[in-house]
This record gives structure tokens, sequence and C-alpha cells, in this order.
């Protein structure tokens, strides 16, 4: 069975509609009993950083993931799920879970692309990985797939090691971060095609 | 590097999909899950549905049709129609849509884009805005006059005013359709979307005239913009998205290639 995090952040349904495609179990929960009887974890979502801590601390969820994560079980962050495991988020300045040493910074519309035009932000659409590390959920995906981001803000972890694959947009960015039992996309596995769902059914039988 | 988008447009009749020309003639092409599936499955980086249901009674089908869609495809799609509250965009992404798209209803009361926004993010709401060439007067600076009501109706508003004020409410993205270019097949308003696309940082999606390859070639280069929406060119067999991809790819746009 495989929980995936509910703290009130929308997105939700997405993520579990996919999953349920790929024939794999699972459930919507805020419960910390089942969030604990659970074999693996996804921890989703859009929204505000700041919301999303706020959310996760009332229900008690930030415990119940660093538990999880302490006892080596898989757990896939997706969007903001990437970012909030970093110490701390510039957006509304928010203290994040610190799983992973680093900031979530803002892009700047004072960036350009590489064809010299402004960014427009949020950074909306289909972009490619540059894999900076071999993992075993990258299995099967080819350099040329591409992955739906939006976002306005992205993961900067401290240590390189955690970054597992980079994406440009008017800067380099870490577009897949983890250690361990922890990997995290900043795109959306849900809503990138064949690619991303063939991402999701490797992490349903991951043993990191 | 980022890829330029290209979206099929299903307009949606109490659950058939339809196509007319200039608003008006709609004739039935099908089903909008079936449609949508094609569409996924042959490389569209995105669908966008628009429900042009008259009655309000009947619009409990466009429901139905957004779930099915939500559990058959797995890339973004949006809604759009006959949204006036916030309500009406809470069961349309609860349904499974990511975006919801508001047009009339935000050129009568703006505040629904700030309320949206707030709601569900930035990135849930897209501007849908149709414009018009009119001239340029000290009441039209762009010359670009918003019409509501599926083009009939004028409103006196500036199309790029009314773009810097909805971005400055919370849209995330506009849809920006040319009322001179739709249903023309003869290419889209390259300079209404340049004029727009410029001037606002949120993604822009041209709409409205495409008929070949080489029109969507035009509005993603030469007029910048992000995305392009295309309709009867795909919905009659006379392109493959495939078709299109392969075009702008051999003529330099970044797009994403599948399968």
């Amino acid at each position: 069975m495989i929980a995936i995090i509910d703290y009130d952040a929308g997105n939700l349904t997405s993520v579990q509609r996919a999953v349920s495609h790929l024939g794999i179990e699972c459930m919507v929960t805020k419960e910390q009993a089942e969030i604990e009887a659970a074999e693996r974890i996804i921890f989703p979502g859009v929204g505000a950083a700041g919301a999303a801590m706020q959310s996760l601390r009332r229900y008690g969820l930030d415990r119940a993931l660093k538990e999880a994560l302490a006892i080596g079980k898989p757990v896939l962050g997706i969007c903001i799920g990437s970012q909030i495991i970093l110490t701390h988020s510039e957006e509304n300045d928010t203290p994040c879970l610190d799983f992973l040493n680093g900031t979530v910074r803002s892009f700047s519309p004072d960036n350009r692309t590489e064809d010299g035009q402004k960014l427009k932000i949020p950074h909306m659409g289909w972009n490619g990985l540059d894999v900076k590390q071999p993992h075993p959920l990258l299995s099967g995906v080819s350099a040329s797939d591409e992955f739906y981001f939006v976002h306005s803000y992205y993961p900067e972890p401290q240590n390189p090691d955690s970054v597992i694959a980079v994406t440009n947009y008017g800067i380099t960015f870490a577009s897949i971060v983890g250690f361990n039992n922890l990997f995290a996309t900043q795109f959306h596995l849900e809503k990138s095609g064949p690619p991303g769902l063939k991402i999701l059914d490797n992490f349903c039988t991951w043993q990191p | 590097m980022l890829s330029k988008r290209i979206i099929p447009c299903l307009d949606v009749r109490e659950g058939r999909t339809t196509k007319g020309i200039k608003f008006k003639d709609n004739v039935d092409i099908g089903d909008p899950v079936d449609m949508a599936r094609l569409y996924y499955e042959a490389g569209a980086d995105e669908i966008v549905f628009y429900d042009i249901t008259a009655s309000y009674e009947k619009r409990d089908i466009m429901l139905d049709v957004v779930q099915q869609v939500a559990e058959t495809i797995f890339i973004p799609f949006s809604v759009g129609g006959g949204i006036r509250t916030v309500a009406d965009m809470r069961n349309v992404l609860l349904a499974g849509a990511e975006k919801v798209s508001v047009n009339s209803a935000a050129v009568n009361n703006p505040a629904i884009i700030a309320q949206g926004a707030k709601a569900f993010g930035n990135q849930c709401i897209v501007l849908g805005m149709d414009a018009k060439f009119i001239g340029q007067s000290k009441e039209i600076p762009s010359g670009y006059e918003i019409f509501i009501n599926g083009g009939r109706t004028p409103m006196k508003m500036d199309a790029l005013q009314w773009a810097l004020e909805a971005q400055k409410l919370g849209a995330g993205e506009i849809c920006l359709n040319s009322i001179d270019a739709d249903g023309t097949k003869e290419g889209y308003e390259l300079n209404l979307t340049k004029l727009i696309s410029d001037n606002v940082n949120i993604p822009v999606i041209a709409s409205g005239g495409a008929g070949t390859p080489e029109h969507l070639r035009d509005v993603l280069t030469v007029a910048r913009a992000d995305a392009a929406l295309i309709a009867s060119m795909v919905h009659y067999g006379t392109y493959t998205i495939a078709e299109i991809k392969s075009y702008l790819a051999s003529s330099g746009v970044k797009i994403r290639r599948t399968g």
C-alpha cells in the first residue's frame, strides 16, 4: 500500500489517479497510523511553502515523514514535495523540513532564456533532464524524454551529491533531488505522460 | 530548455465535441474523452476544453467529461466556459482539471481572478481573452478591444491593459484569441500575440486562425507565443500532431518529441 500524504494541498487526486492507473493500491491520508503502516509514501502537492508547512505541522505529518525517512521507507516527493524537504524557502521566508540541507529559491525575471527572451514565471510546460547521477527510478527513461513543470521556486541543495538531475530555464536548477530512500522531482510525474508514469511505476517497486 | 506547447482545443456542448466558425454554426465532431485520449497518445502537450453548453442545467455533464478525461490522460488540461464563481472553479479542479480558464466572468468581475489565484494558486488560473482589432484610439490605445459573450459584446476595454491587469490580479497564463483570425485558417494574429506576449511576464497561448504548421512556426517564433492552440487543422485530420511537431522541429522550434 502506498500512502499519498494529504495536507490540504491541491492536486492529490491527480497523483492518486495516476497510481491507480498503474494498477497499484494507494490511499490519500493524513492519519499517522496509516502512514506508518504504508509500505511507501508519496509526498505531492502544489501551493505555497508557508501554507504547506503550516498544514504539515498541524497534522503532525512533519514528524511522520521524518520517521519514515529514518527507518528507510521509500519516499517520493513531487513539486512542492521536492522543495519543502530543504532547510528554508525564500517563498515568504519559510523555515522548512530540513531533511536536506539547502534553500528553495525563486526564479528571477531578470534572467534570460537561451535565446535571449525574458523569463516568464512560472516555469510552465515541458522541459528535459540532464541526469547527474544514474538512479534506479530513472530506468527506462530516455535522454530525450521531457517532463511537465509548473513552478516559480526551485530547490537548491547545498551538497551536490544530492542533485540527481538538473534542468535549464534561464539558469540550471536541480529538478530531481534525493539521497538513500528519498527521491523528489520538481516536475509533475502524474502529468508527464508515459515517462512520468514510468518513474512512478519504478518507485512502486523500488528497494533502496 | 523549455519546449513550446502544442495544445488541441475541444469545444464541448452537452458532452459532445463541436466545431464552429467565428463562434457560429457548430457541428458535432465526436466524443471529447475519445478525442482527448487520441491527442494524448499522438503527443499533444496539453488539452483545452471549452464548455459551450448553453443551458445552465446541463453544465454538470461537463464535470462527468472532465472526470473521465482525468482518468484517461496523464498530461495537463484546462477547462473554460461558464465558470463564474470560485465554487465553479473548485468543481472543475476537483473533477481533475489542472487549470480553469475565465473569460467573460473575469471581465464582469475581475476579483474572481484574485479569488481563484488565492484559493488554488496562480498556476491554476488562465485568463481567456477575445480581442478584435478596431483601430487605435484614446480609449483603446493598443487598437485591440476586448469582447465577451463568445465574441458578441464589445466592452470598450483595451486588450493590453486588460492582460496587464489580469496578470497583476494573479492570472498564471493568458489564452489569447483573435476574433478576426478565429476560424479563418489563415494564420494567427501575429501583431496582437507579440504585443501581449512581449508585455506580460506570464505564458501566452495563441489562439485563432491556425491552418498550417507554418502558422504555428510564425506565432511561436516571430510573435513569441509560449504555446499554440489548434482545432480544425487536427480535428478534421488535415494534419497530425506528429506532422506539425516534426515540421516545427525542422524549423528550429524547440518542441517535445514523443514516441
